[in-house]
């Protein structure tokens, strides 16, 4: 500004010029363009000279190369002989797969807080209080420190276990186990069922909305879909001959020590990392979507729940059917960011052996010493999975947004 | 009943209802809170019996079974194969590290300063009713840090040394802590307010740039930018130029948390009714003056708050700079558990203990503090 | 020029440490006064701050060692602890001088990181760690065992390698950090441990009763763990190696700290060129002639600085074996000063 002040004195003819906001506008932009563009040049010449100098690779050509390594959970076929490219989708479907069933139990659990926050019982009201600060104001890594090391000492050990769900789920410190389904030939047509009984549930939901708009009449619609989603396949499976078997893990009690305890690869299994991971992740970011939920329901106003208890309607009806639906309003946009917030958290992974995006992208990084290529699909991971969540967030908004007569 | 009569007229007395129930008094008031209802009831016991369940191990374990003195290992193993617990005396041991790092011994009342400096400023800035709060809050900003950058890392003038340098590699603890939250949040103020002019501002360029910025690190995981600043940043200089690493982190911190603060002081703004712009305006000033002299100091007021959720989130995430291999409190803890003269079962529980009673006790209170100005500053601008 | 210039300014608004770019970085090195050098974050034995943060150690020794060659004064040096992540970005930035930090010389490291070995202080070979109870005696019985190492080091590699040679299905739990390695092994989340067997020694020590695990006779890898500085320096390139093969020189000629100074006088023409008493050797890499009196006098010769740091006195009793003179049959053989 300095400079431009300094100009009007000494060109008093140009005056009209410097006052007009267009033109000041303009000036300005330009500036920031034109410092963008070198320090961005000069990012890039000194990278570039570094790199060349230092003789590190660079480009994308190490994605194929294979990996070596190899990792604790795979979602899809990954071996060591995988290459770096493999290895980092590997990391990427583990995040997403811990980001979504954290997000899931952080909902429940924030949900069932922020309202018992608002419960006329003392006893409720003090833990759920004192549960929502005690877990924000630790910080998170230390969560996860305390739920690996703590809890991982207090299971049993790894030739011993606890059994729950009628046998059917077992807990050691080496993760939970569980039965799992195996698809033989001819399974296809259980998905073909399940995918049929969803669109028919669709098109009845909307059939039935229809004629409640029009006549008033409910129709059972939960009921009917929840049969239809559970009997269409079952009745598929026993029709096509059961094609499908569960695979029971494999608890060893004999043999050499070392053998003992449940054998690799048999029954399906949740390694101790991620179970550590979405406790702690659940837990934390529970306690900010209970401030929210709580929140969301208090900015409702009271007559609502007065109106619908005058109604007639009872406490559990008011919350689900009157308050819920409402608060929904100011709760999702907070609710998104704290999505978000959880599925960035998930890269604490890397403190506690879960091989997550940032876990295996650091191992690659490593192997291969192309820092600037393994920050780079970092970043552009996260930020897509942000802009994806909030555009997603932003059109359930929509729908969910009051409409104003 | 049918009647043809529209009237009711009562023909018998109201039964006498009994007595309401008693809301007062101890009883009283256990019967409305407690007790209500059956279904109340059992709540109240399953959450006495959690309640129980989480607290009575923790206090057996933090003061009951506790060795609180002792000079080695020795003092803190279990007793005659029971449960340990908790190794005070291993605190004790290792307090001034955890407080100073490994800072040396001698040149520690320069540490003390600053940590009564800031006290000394932050106390009567954070207090409403305190007086001179431009000279106190410029003191703070601007003089404060400047003091404590050369009482920290020392101070060489033209050869001769007035205070001996310290290097950064041997800070750590609660000092690394304090350093990174308060100058991530105190230089990411400046940039902040300015991204958040930008977005708002009207010219496409600026505030594309702006918006970019702001939702670039608000994208990304803190950990993913502090990996960055200590494996990438060195590539972008030049040759033989070279950022000491806590110098690096504090970079990558003030950006991450600039965008924050951009948001919040968003906030701020958008909640300045317009009439406030406009009447600036009509007195004839510019940009600048009307921002400096009239939006932002109602802005800022609004969003102390704000800044001091933002500045809790970033005291808790100063603990992911152990993963790049410096010593804040927690990896200065960490790294005493390496030390086989207090190797002991119940250390890394203790250890754990200390940070989280430590983290609890600073962020609890300046979230108090926050809800505290919240209530404060609930007046005015709301329509 | 620019390019430079802008930093600088930044820098020193910032308060950065930004010196610019000598000729040489023993200039660099001589201008500061002090060596800044790469250690770990902590591995006993090896590089480990005690409680009052004094450096010790082997890896410690050698850096030590470098600045008596160059300043007379083995605390003319600084540490910086690296994790294994970003040793290599450091060393190359020229945050460190040089990187002494149990670091495995490889070709791929020799080669495409622009850095150069000097030497190696240390011959190691991964090994595994197992609970005495499991009642294992070789590494092939360990198939379907869960592994717990470091990420981003060789040993990860290895023991995919290994096991995949051998046929053998195991799960592989990898950590950022050695500490979290001993913690989840010692609550029992994995069978094995693998890593250098000088760090499993190290890392023993860390456990909760030492005396339940024990290492297996099998080493599974080459693991030559050596000082490295940055390619294209040749001079202190130089100064790195021949500090390496001074100490090891002076094992092999029974000079020690303790008679360095009557060892002046001796008549053995080796003893007289390697103290500087004949010739003028330590001119030629840019030091003054008793450079290597001045490492034996302050830090002492291989023998010494193992004995002190790593030896079968100390808590991790590693016995000399392949880091033994080649004349008592291991491997270590330095070129003659000469």
């Amino acid at each position: 500004m300095a400079v431009m002040e300094q100009d009007s004195a000494q060109a008093p003819a140009r005056a009209s010029l410097v006052n007009d906001p267009k033109v000041r506008g303009l000036f300005y932009q330009v500036l920031l363009i034109g410092t963008l563009i070198f320090f961005g040049y000069f990012i890039v010449s000194n990278t570039i000279a570094n790199l060349e100098r230092q003789n590190i690779a660079s480009g994308w050509g190490f994605l194929d190369i294979s990996a070596g390594f190899g990792t604790s959970q795979a979602l899809v076929d990954y071996t060591e002989s995988s290459s770096y490219g493999r290895a980092i989708f590997v990391g990427f479907l583990n995040t997403l797969f811990v980001a979504v069933v954290g997000i899931f139990f952080a909902t429940i659990i924030g949900f069932i807080v922020g309202i018992a926050r608002l419960s006329n019982n003392w006893v409720v009201r003090q833990i759920s209080y004192w549960y929502v600060e005690l877990v924000r104001n630790v910080p998170l890594l230390l969560q996860i420190f305390f739920w690996y090391f703590a809890v991982l000492r207090a299971v049993p050990d790894k030739r011993d276990k606890w059994s729950f769900g009628f046998e059917n789920f077992h807990l050691n410190i080496t993760g939970l186990y569980g039965p799992k389904p195996v698809w033989e030939p001819g399974s296809a047509f259980i998905g073909y069922a399940l995918i049929i009984a969803i669109a028919a549930t669709f098109f009845i939901a909307k059939w039935a909305k229809k004629r409640q708009d029009a006549t008033g009449q409910q129709f059972p619609i939960f009921r009917t879909a929840l049969g239809l989603i559970i009997c269409l396949p079952v009745i598929t499976y026993l029709m096509t001959g059961m094609p499908m078997y569960l695979e029971h893990p494999n608890f060893v009690e004999e043999g050499p020590i070392l053998r003992r305890g449940f054998e690799l690869g048999v029954g399906a299994r949740l390694i101790p990392e991620f179970l550590a991971l979405t406790a702690a992740l659940a837990i934390y970011t529970a306690a900010f979507i209970a401030e929210i939920v709580r929140a969301g329901i208090q900015a409702v106003n009271h007559g609502q729940t007065e109106a619908a208890h005058a109604l007639g309607l009872r406490n559990s009806p008011t919350l689900r059917l009157v308050i819920i639906p409402q608060a929904m309003r100011v709760i999702i946009p907070p609710l998104t960011s704290q999505y978000l917030n959880l599925t960035k958290n998930s890269s604490l992974a890397v403190a506690i052996a879960y091989p997550d995006l940032v876990s295996m992208g650091g191992t690659v990084l490593n192997q291969t010493g192309q820092a600037i290529e393994i920050i780079a699909i970092w970043m552009a991971v996260y930020l897509s999975l942000s802009l994806i969540t909030s555009a997603f967030m932003n059109w359930y908004n929509q729908r969910m947004a009051l409409v104003e007569r | 009943m049918s009647t043809n009569s529209v009237f009711e007229v009562r023909t018998e007395e109201a039964p006498t209802l009994p007595a309401p129930v008693s809301t007062s008094g101890v009883i009283g008031w256990m019967r409305a809170n407690l007790f209500s209802s059956i279904g109340n009831t059992v709540l109240t016991v399953i959450g006495v019996l959690i309640a129980y369940s989480l607290i009575a191990p923790l206090i057996q374990f933090a003061l009951i079974d506790a060795v609180w003195t002792g000079d080695n290992r020795e003092a803190c193993l279990p007793q005659d194969g029971g449960h340990s617990g908790a190794c005070w005396a291993y605190v004790e041991a290792y307090f001034p590290q955890f407080i100073y790092g490994r800072y040396p011994t001698e040149e520690i009342w320069r540490v003390n300063i600053v940590y009564f400096l800031f006290a000394a400023l932050l106390v009567p800035l954070a207090m409403p009713s305190m007086p001179f709060k431009r000279t106190n809050a410029l003191l703070f900003l601007v003089a404060f840090p400047i003091v404590a950058y050369f009482l920290l890392t020392g101070l060489v003038i033209g050869g001769t040394v007035i205070l001996p340098i310290v290097e950064t590699a041997v800070w750590g603890g609660l000092l690394v802590t304090l350093v990174i939250a308060v100058t991530g949040i105190v230089a990411s103020l400046p940039l902040g307010i300015a991204l958040a002019l930008g977005r708002r501002s009207k010219m496409p360029v600026i505030k594309l740039v702006s918006i970019i910025f702001i939702e670039f690190w608000r994208g990304v995981p803190l950990i993913t930018v502090l990996f960055m600043s200590s494996v990438m940043l060195p590539l972008f200089l030049p040759e033989g130029v070279t950022f000491d690493k806590l110098l690096r982190v504090l970079i990558g911190v003030t950006l991450f948390s600039a965008a924050y603060m951009a948001e919040v002081v968003r906030g701020g703004l958008q909640a300045i009714p317009k009439g406030q712009y406009e009447g600036a305006m009509a007195l004839g000033l510019r940009f600048w003056p009307m921002m400096y002299l009239i939006i932002l100091p109602q802005a800022l007021k609004l969003v102390i708050p704000g800044i001091v959720n933002t500045f809790i989130g970033l005291f808790k995430d100063t603990t992911l700079v152990l993963i790049v291999g410096m010593f804040d409190l927690l990896g200065q803890i960490q790294s005493s558990f390496t030390d086989p003269t207090w190797s002991t079962p119940s250390q890394g529980h203790t250890g754990y203990l200390f940070a989280a009673i430590v983290f609890f006790v600073f962020c609890f209170g300046m979230s108090r503090y926050s809800i505290f100005m919240e209530k404060k500053l609930h007046t005015g601008h709301k329509r | 020029m620019t390019n430079k210039f802008l930093p600088l300014v930044l820098g020193a608004a910032l308060g950065a440490t930004a010196t610019a770019a000598s000729a040489t970085t023993l200039e660099d090195i001589k201008g500061k006064g002090f060596i800044q050098c790469g250690v770990s974050q902590g591995l006993p034995g090896f590089s480990n701050p005690d409680a009052q943060g004094n450096w010790t150690g082997l890896d410690v020794d050698l850096c030590r060692a470098m600045a008596s060659a160059v300043f007379g004064d083995a605390e003319a040096v600084k540490f910086t602890p690296l994790s294994a992540k970003e040793r290599f970005t450091a060393l190359q930035s020229g945050e460190v001088d040089v990187l002494s930090r149990n670091t495995t010389w490889t070709m791929s490291r020799d080669t495409q990181l622009g850095l150069n070995f000097a030497g190696v202080n240390y011959y190691d070979g991964q090994g595994f760690m197992v609970r005495k109870d499991l009642g294992v005696t070789s590494a092939l019985e360990l198939s379907g065992a869960s592994v717990c190492t470091n990420t981003g080091t060789t040993t990860e590699l290895n023991v995919a390698d290994y096991f995949r040679a051998n046929n053998m299905p195991y799960e592989i739990v990898a950590f950022e950090k050695a500490d979290e390695v001993v913690a989840a092994y010692d609550a029992g989340r994995c069978d094995v441990y693998t890593t250098d067997a000088s760090g499993l020694y190290a890392q023993r020590l860390k456990l909760t009763n030492p005396g339940d695990h024990m290492v297996l006779p099998e080493i599974i890898s080459k693991e030559p763990l050596g000082p490295v500085v940055r390619q294209g320096d040749d001079e202190w390139f130089n100064i790195a190696k021949w500090t390496l093969n001074a100490m090891i020189n002076a094992e092999e000629l029974g000079v020690t700290s303790a008679n360095v100074d009557e060892m002046k006088g001796s008549d053995n023409p080796s003893i007289k060129r390697l103290l500087g008493v004949d010739g003028a050797f330590g001119e030629g890499i840019g030091l003054s002639n008793d450079w290597a009196y001045n490492i034996i006098k302050n830090v002492g010769n291989y023998e010494e600085s193992f004995n002190a740091n790593v030896g079968p006195d100390t808590p991790l009793g590693i016995s000399r074996g392949v880091n033994a003179l080649w004349s008592d049959g291991g491997f270590l053989y330095a070129a003659p000063v000469r």
